[in-house]
């Protein structure tokens, strides 16, 4: 999948529906006048698909804020709740992302997995003392990091699931397996969409930068950091069986090996249980 | 610079002898540059009688800026009459609906449709611009600076500020002051406030040290507490507001349609009580005043 197919990739990734519970979830809500913002915006920013697609819109040049809006709690802050969620009406009117794909990949799991690599990102921010303004970005990033291989399962799945499977049986990087069988992994097409959607260039970089130590960014360290941990927990699946230990260059302000930096965030179940409760809800 | 208003009404217009000294035109305001030069903010029911007025000097060149596309802010547009005459110049501004991706050309359009109107769009006769215009990127007009800056109410709604002849107006459209959706317990609710924060920072910022500032107040505080959400602000939002931008006068608009010109006294009355101290006057805006700044 090479330049030439970029413009392909988008179009289709455009109309690419949302993961079928927000989809439903939106639509209820969206019928109930009572219903409360929280509740709203808590399932929009459980669902990769429609936070993109929503944050795509309001970075548009075309509609021209002057700042970047890089989460749904700035976006409902700057535009109100009722764009927003009329937003992720017209997200859920596309219809809903379906459960099985030719690639075999499942989207549950990518789905638990993505969700408490995001809640793990904004714990990392906390104890990082990040500005309390700033977490819910990492939240974003986290939830957004592995954006593209949902986009591969959808627009190339038999080549993914090729790399799927030599990544599986051979332990592998599935980024590695990605690039041998489609020409790019998933971390390039996700900036390149994310470069597109003209979205924050951090949130570009964490989306980027997630499986190498070439940035210097706090936030990509902690979502490539989240991902390890999420992964070592088996909080869901996205993939890649390989995990890789060597946190303290991706990360290095911990200085402690993964196992103590898990250990050392307590008990994480309830990250879990949270974003099963969403997921299964 | 003055202005004047033709319309102070919210969400619908409300004839009839409990209005006649505020009026029951939905919101409109002509401003006039020291040179003369026309701007109108918004083109409820109020820019109907505004363009029987300009029909007396013609052409007609007025540059009108919707805040928002809520019918109580673009019903009078089909009505204004020098949108028929040949050699007039209307321009309408206004932002980019996000949701449904059109531009301030649909403040008109989605009004002069078979159904709904006897007049197509085609067949209007004066000359017709529309500018679709971004928050926060002024432009001038007619020797006059505006800048759009984005508001919150249940759409995209943008606030305008007028600068011109070393003076400055600031109208807000519809704007409810955004308020935290989370409890207190909530785990999200420091951050949110603190994009809040920024948020109403920002605003003060563009209101501030206006001449005059022409504010949506639609409620009382205790009326508020069952409308929350629903765009609107408070006589008192309005002076906390007005207090933080440091404006010189305050005008209170957006009239909720069953407040009566009675009502409308007392209220004022009672809030220059409430607020002996203030640093600048407070207002009800009523149709037909000038004032000049």
């Amino acid at each position: 999948m090479q330049q030439t197919h970029n413009k392909e990739l988008i179009a289709f990734v455009e109309k690419m529906p949302a993961f079928p519970k927000s989809v439903q979830r939106v639509v209820q809500l969206t019928s109930d006048i009572n219903a409360p913002a929280k509740e709203i915006v808590r399932v929009i920013e459980s669902d990769p698909v429609m936070t993109v697609k929503i944050l795509k819109v309001i970075n548009s040049a075309f509609y021209g804020l002057p700042q970047k809006i890089t989460s749904i709690q700035r976006a409902v802050v700057h535009m109100g709740l009722n764009t927003i969620k009329n937003l992720a009406l017209s997200v859920a009117a596309m219809g809903v992302l379906k459960p099985t794909n030719k690639a075999d990949f499942n989207t549950q799991d990518f789905l638990l997995h993505s969700l408490t690599t995001a809640s793990i990102c904004r714990l990392l921010a906390e104890r990082l003392n990040v500005k309390g303004s700033e977490c819910s970005d990492y939240f974003v990033a986290g939830l957004l990091h592995d954006f593209g291989k949902i986009v591969f399962a959808e627009f190339d799945p038999d080549n993914f699931k090729l790399a799927l499977e030599k990544s599986l049986e051979e332990n592998i990087p599935l980024h590695q397996t990605e690039t041998e069988f489609m020409g790019i992994n998933h971390a390039q097409v996700g900036k390149i969409l994310a470069e597109k959607w003209e979205l924050d260039p951090v949130l570009i970089d964490a989306i980027e930068h997630h499986h190498n130590n070439s940035s210097k960014n706090l936030l990509t360290g902690c979502v490539a950091t989240a991902n390890q941990i999420s992964k070592k927990l088996q909080f869901g699946f996205s993939g890649n069986p390989v995990i890789d230990e060597s946190i303290d260059e991706i990360l290095p302000k911990f200085e402690l090996t993964l196992d103590d930096l898990i250990t050392s965030l307590g008990d994480l179940s309830a990250i879990k249980s949270e974003a099963l409760s969403f997921i299964n809800s | 610079m003055k202005f004047k208003f033709w319309g102070v009404r919210g969400s619908i217009a409300t004839p009839g002898p409990a209005t006649v000294k505020y009026g029951g035109n939905t919101t409109c305001i002509e401003i006039r540059t020291d040179n003369n030069d026309l701007i109108i903010l918004d083109a409820g029911t109020g820019i109907h009688p505004l363009g029987q007025e300009l029909l007396k000097q013609l052409p007609v060149d007025a540059h009108i800026f919707i805040t928002h596309t809520h019918w109580d802010h673009i019903q009078g547009l089909p009505f204004f009459s020098p949108i028929f005459i040949p050699g007039n110049d209307v321009k309408i501004y206004g932002g980019l609906d996000p949701v449904t991706n059109e531009g301030i050309e649909r403040a008109l359009g989605v009004q002069l449709q078979y159904s709904y109107f006897p007049i197509r769009e085609a067949e209007l006769n004066a000359n017709i611009e529309y500018n679709t215009i971004k928050p926060e990127e002024s432009i001038t007009v007619a020797g006059a600076k505006i800048t759009p800056i984005l508001l919150s109410h249940p759409v995209l709604n943008f606030g305008y500020r007028v600068d011109c002849d070393g003076q400055s107006i600031f109208f807000t459209g519809d704007y409810e002051p955004i308020f935290n959706i989370y409890d207190p317990e909530d785990s999200e609710y420091e951050e949110y406030q603190s994009f809040i924060d920024q948020k109403q920072q920002q605003i003060a910022l563009a209101i501030k040290g206006v001449d005059a500032l022409i504010i949506d107040s639609s409620y009382t505080t205790e009326e508020y507490n069952s409308k929350k959400g629903w765009g609107h602000g408070t006589y008192d939002s309005a002076i906390k507001i007005a207090n933080e931008a440091q404006v010189k006068q305050l005008f209170f608009t957006h009239h909720e349609p069953t407040r009566t010109d009675k009502q409308l006294d007392d209220i004022h009355q009672r809030l220059k009580k409430e607020n002996p101290n203030l640093d600048y006057e407070i207002l009800l805006a009523k149709e037909g005043v000038d004032f000049m700044l």
